[in-house]
């Protein structure tokens, strides 16, 4: 077979035929992926990109001209460059090529984007559970033009006033488990008739005569609303805010779906850019095995992947935390070595995955996993030592900080864990539960910080509470509790 | 399967309306950085963009996050010789954020959110800033130079203008007009001619034949093209204001002249050269200070150099009479600002006075004078004020102002302009 291009010239006819070839090989690893959209944009397009975080339409609101004026200038100034792509987790699959990208870079793009991620997104079980790909482009349509009816209607001041209190909030506008779908009459109704047969059932006339209890129940127990604990602020208050308008609360169901959307991206992110950039790379190698690009194309090809795959030391100018596509593409890689070759210590570690196919593996990984029990799960101690993997710990009691655990023997297990707890999400985002709605009393609505291991919130924290406010209509405060015990002062926002 | 688009012609500018509403929200924030850039600014570079520094912490949107404090541990990659028990001194500050494995990369410590402004965002805010939104518009001041400029067309001229499609057009339509009754009337002869053969009455048809010949010669002699058909391209002269200006800057730098009023001089300087800038393409500075002498210098040494020694206004006011004599005599809009304490003995305010009314307001556009008083002596007004006072009353191209802080000058500027703007 012959080249399919020389040069760094790219046209669209040559951007069809990569695709061709680049299907084709997806087909033979099986990458089960959504039908591809591939459009091309400038790097000023790319900016707009950007600053919607990558969604191709996005209602108006002032933060989004921030983040575009932050993007501009820094790249503007030569201290950040452009990604090459913007893919989209949408049916069809949407990817945004930029138009200086040269051949070599489009065909890595495209491998990258339109079959990596995008058979991520259609495989992976929380993008499964929690976005639509299909619906999310007509909702875009929806909301943008809804926001801008409703700065029509009750102008922008104020729409501008409920969208910034719904952002302060969008990490607490999420589901992380499913709520249970609201049963039907028929259900309702046998619900009770079988509860009424089992009373019957269990009747028994002696237990009249048991002695009143003397206590009061007391009212918390009794009639405290909500009965559990809120996670998901943002729905609360779409749901129970005494005061908000009814295009109020539509606009806080907006934010609260796309954070929604985001929210599987945010948990994935090194599986994702991990299994991306490993189909990347394991479909550009079977392509020059193919001989269908040239010395020039791989040379410029793995330049930009050594670039994307880098993993600064923690000492270095460089570093800004861990690189997910390093991490990730190094979790696939090796999980598929342990596959193919693996040696004494993999089959001691992962007996059940040592010599069996890797495609299998990959593909179960792939779908049932999320960045936290991916690691606990795959990481393999030869990994930890390639990546000089320690973990340190930093405790209020202590002056200095102490190196808990390093890549040995006594260290893996312990490294892996903390790893993986690193990309949980209860690290990233403070659990604050809604606890307390007095319906009868004041209306106030009662917050509860869980405090875990003394770590306190921010100076923003206040901020937040009056924003929530704005949004609830009557006082609101927070509370932050530890172990059953109650910390510090009550930040609180009166009515 | 796959679909290729093609965006590149959708164009630009999808996150324009949203940089538009964060100029918008945070207002207030970016007139201070546009107030104070302009304190560090030379003269000529203020009408340039810029860029705009915003506390970050102004503009920055809230959530619920961990702060400093409390037990964690995180992992990092790139170990050397740390093994477990090692003790590692607290980094501290800054430092300390880029630990944390994924908060390190969100862990910008930079204090301040920079941004460019384009030239005009910045005259925007500027003149906002001001109040004075009309200003530049209005029309100001009489013109010399004309300019020629197409009218339509004409009936009469030279062959070199002749407008040879408009000529055209013109032809047609006469032809139209002339030939239209007469094909109307061949018509109804054919019809009738036909009727004629039809009866078998041969006489009629050949007077009907005959008729038809003539009214065939008549259409053929209309002319293609006749006189009163050609059109040529007409121009006319039309006033065009000058696009020049020269701004003469006079400035009193004798003792009593402090580095404060220095600096509420250059901004009344600057601020007349930005509204001279928006009017005119090109604008001249010429800086003359005085003592008890005038020269003419550059503007660092005008805004910084120090010079001490006793004051004769008339001086500055003869040396710019003399420069606009020299350079500026015809084809240029002169203005004239003169900055001073107003502290003049003797003889001089009165000569002064009389110089400028006789001399130098004749041949300027408008000329101001902002008297710079320490603010306890505000109520006081010099022996310069008292004669300017009846210069001003006289003229109409003169004014004048007293301003003792920083808040009044733009005050003061808008009240020296608000007599052209009515």
């Amino acid at each position: 077979m012959t080249a399919i291009s020389h040069g760094a010239d790219w046209d669209f006819a040559l951007l069809e035929r990569y695709d061709d070839a680049i299907a084709e090989i997806a087909g033979e690893y099986g990458l089960d992926t959504y039908p591809n959209q591939i459009e091309v944009i400038t790097s000023e397009q790319m900016l707009d990109a950007y600053a919607s975080s990558g969604l191709p339409i996005g209602y108006p609101h002032w933060s989004y001209g921030k983040e575009f004026i932050r993007n501009e200038q820094a790249y503007r100034r030569g201290m950040q460059g452009l990604a090459y792509e913007i893919v989209i987790n949408s049916d069809p699959c949407i990817a945004y090529l930029m138009e200086e990208n040269t051949m070599a870079t489009q065909a890595l793009v495209i491998a990258h984007a339109s079959y990596g991620h995008n058979s991520f997104f259609k495989g992976n079980h929380l993008f499964r559970q929690w976005t639509s790909a299909d619906a999310i482009l007509d909702y875009l349509v929806f909301a943008r033009r809804y926001v801008m009816q409703c700065e029509e209607r009750h102008g922008s001041a104020a729409v501008e006033e409920v969208l910034d209190a719904c952002h302060a909030l969008m990490p607490h506008g999420v589901d992380r488990y499913r709520r249970p779908a609201a049963p039907t009459l028929k259900v309702e109704a046998a619900r009770l008739a079988e509860r009424e047969a089992h009373r019957e059932r269990h009747f028994n006339d002696l237990w009249r005569t048991l002695p009143e209890n003397a206590t009061e129940p007391t009212r918390a127990s009794a009639g405290g609303f909500p009965a559990e604990p809120q996670e998901n602020i943002l729905y609360f208050v779409e749901k129970y805010s005494p005061k908000l308008e009814p295009w109020e609360r539509e606009l806080v169901r907006i934010v609260r779906k796309l954070a929604q959307y985001f929210y599987p991206q945010a948990q994935t992110k090194v599986m994702n850019e991990g299994w991306a950039t490993f189909w990347h790379y394991t479909i550009i190698n079977r392509l020059q095995q193919k001989g269908l690009v040239d010395d020039g194309f791989m040379l410029e090809f793995l330049k930009n992947h050594t670039n994307v795959v880098a993993q600064p030391s923690f000492e270095s100018q460089a570093y800004s935390g861990l690189n997910p596509y390093a991490l990730g593409f190094a979790l696939f890689s090796d999980l598929k070595r342990i596959c193919e070759n693996p040696d004494a210590e993999d089959r001691e570690w992962f007996p059940n995955l040592a010599g069996s196919d890797w495609r299998v593996t990959l593909d179960f990984a792939m779908r049932n996993f999320k960045d936290e029990s991916f690691i606990a799960q795959y990481m393999s101690p030869r990994l930890m030592r390639e990546f000089h993997l320690f973990a340190v710990a930093d405790h209020t009691s202590e002056d200095e900080l102490l190196v808990d655990s390093i890549h040995d023997e006594r260290g893996y297990r312990r490294v892996r864990k903390l790893l993986a707890q690193q990309h949980a999400q209860e690290i990233r985002v403070p659990d604050v539960q809604v606890v307390r709605f007095d319906r009868d009393g004041d209306r106030s609505l009662t917050l509860r910080h869980l405090r875990r291991r003394g770590r306190p919130l921010t100076e923003a924290t206040a901020e937040v509470v009056a924003h929530l406010r704005r949004l609830w209509g009557f006082a609101v405060r927070l509370e932050t509790w530890e172990n059953d015990v109650r910390y510090g002062d009550v930040v609180e926002c009166p009515a | 399967m796959l679909q290729l688009i093609d965006r590149r012609p959708n164009g630009r500018g999808k996150s324009a309306v949203n940089r538009e509403r964060f100029l918008r929200r945070y207002k207030a924030q970016i007139q201070g950085a546009v107030k104070k850039m302009i304190g560090d600014r030379r003269l000529a570079d203020m009408e340039q963009g810029g860029e705009v520094r915003v506390p970050r912490k102004d503009i920055a949107e809230p959530s619920f996050g961990f702060g400093r404090g409390g037990d964690r541990e995180f992992v990092l990659p790139g170990n050397r010789e740390y093994v477990a028990g090692d003790r590692i001194p607290r980094p501290d500050g800054s430092a300390n954020a880029r630990g944390a494995g994924n908060e390190g990369g969100s862990g910008d410590s930079e204090d301040a959110f920079v941004f460019s402004l384009s030239r005009e965002e910045f005259m925007q805010i500027f003149f906002d800033d001001l109040e004075l939104p009309n200003l530049a518009r209005t029309s100001f001041g009489r013109t010399e130079l004309r300019k020629s400029v197409r009218a339509g067309f004409a009936k009469s001229g030279v062959p070199a203008n002749l407008a040879v499609v408009r000529t055209l057009k013109q032809s047609l339509a006469r032809r139209l007009a002339l030939g239209g009754g007469l094909k109307r009337e061949m018509q109804e002869l054919d019809a009738a001619f036909a009727l004629a053969v039809a009866t078998g009455s041969a006489g009629e048809a050949a007077t009907i034949r005959e008729e038809l010949a003539r009214l065939e010669r008549r259409l053929g002699v209309l002319p293609f093209i006749d006189e009163p058909d050609l059109r040529y391209r007409n121009r006319v002269l039309r006033p065009e204001p000058i696009a020049r200006a020269a701004m003469f800057c006079l400035m009193d730098v004798s003792a009593s002249m402090d580095e404060e009023k220095k600096d509420l001089a250059k901004r009344f300087f600057t601020l007349l050269y930005l509204f001279l800038t928006r009017k005119y393409t090109e604008v001249e500075l010429v800086f003359i200070r005085h003592t008890d002498d005038a020269e003419e210098v550059d503007e660092k040494r005008f805004f910084h150099d120090i010079r001490s020694g006793g004051t004769v206004v008339l001086s500055a006011l003869e040396l710019a009479d003399k420069i606009r004599a020299e350079r500026y005599a015809s084809g240029w809009n002169v203005y004239a600002a003169q900055a001073s304490d107003g502290d003049a003995f003797g003889a001089d305010p009165a000569r002064s006075a009389r110089f400028l009314r006789e001399r130098l307001l004749p041949a300027t556009r408008y000329y101001t004078y902002l008297e710079l008083a320490a603010p306890s002596m505000q109520e006081r007004a010099s022996t310069l004020w008292a004669e300017y006072e009846r210069v001003a009353d006289a003229t109409t191209n003169f004014a004048m102002r007293r301003a003792s802080e920083r808040e009044q000058i733009y005050p003061v500027f808008r009240g020296l302009f608000r007599k052209e703007t009515q």
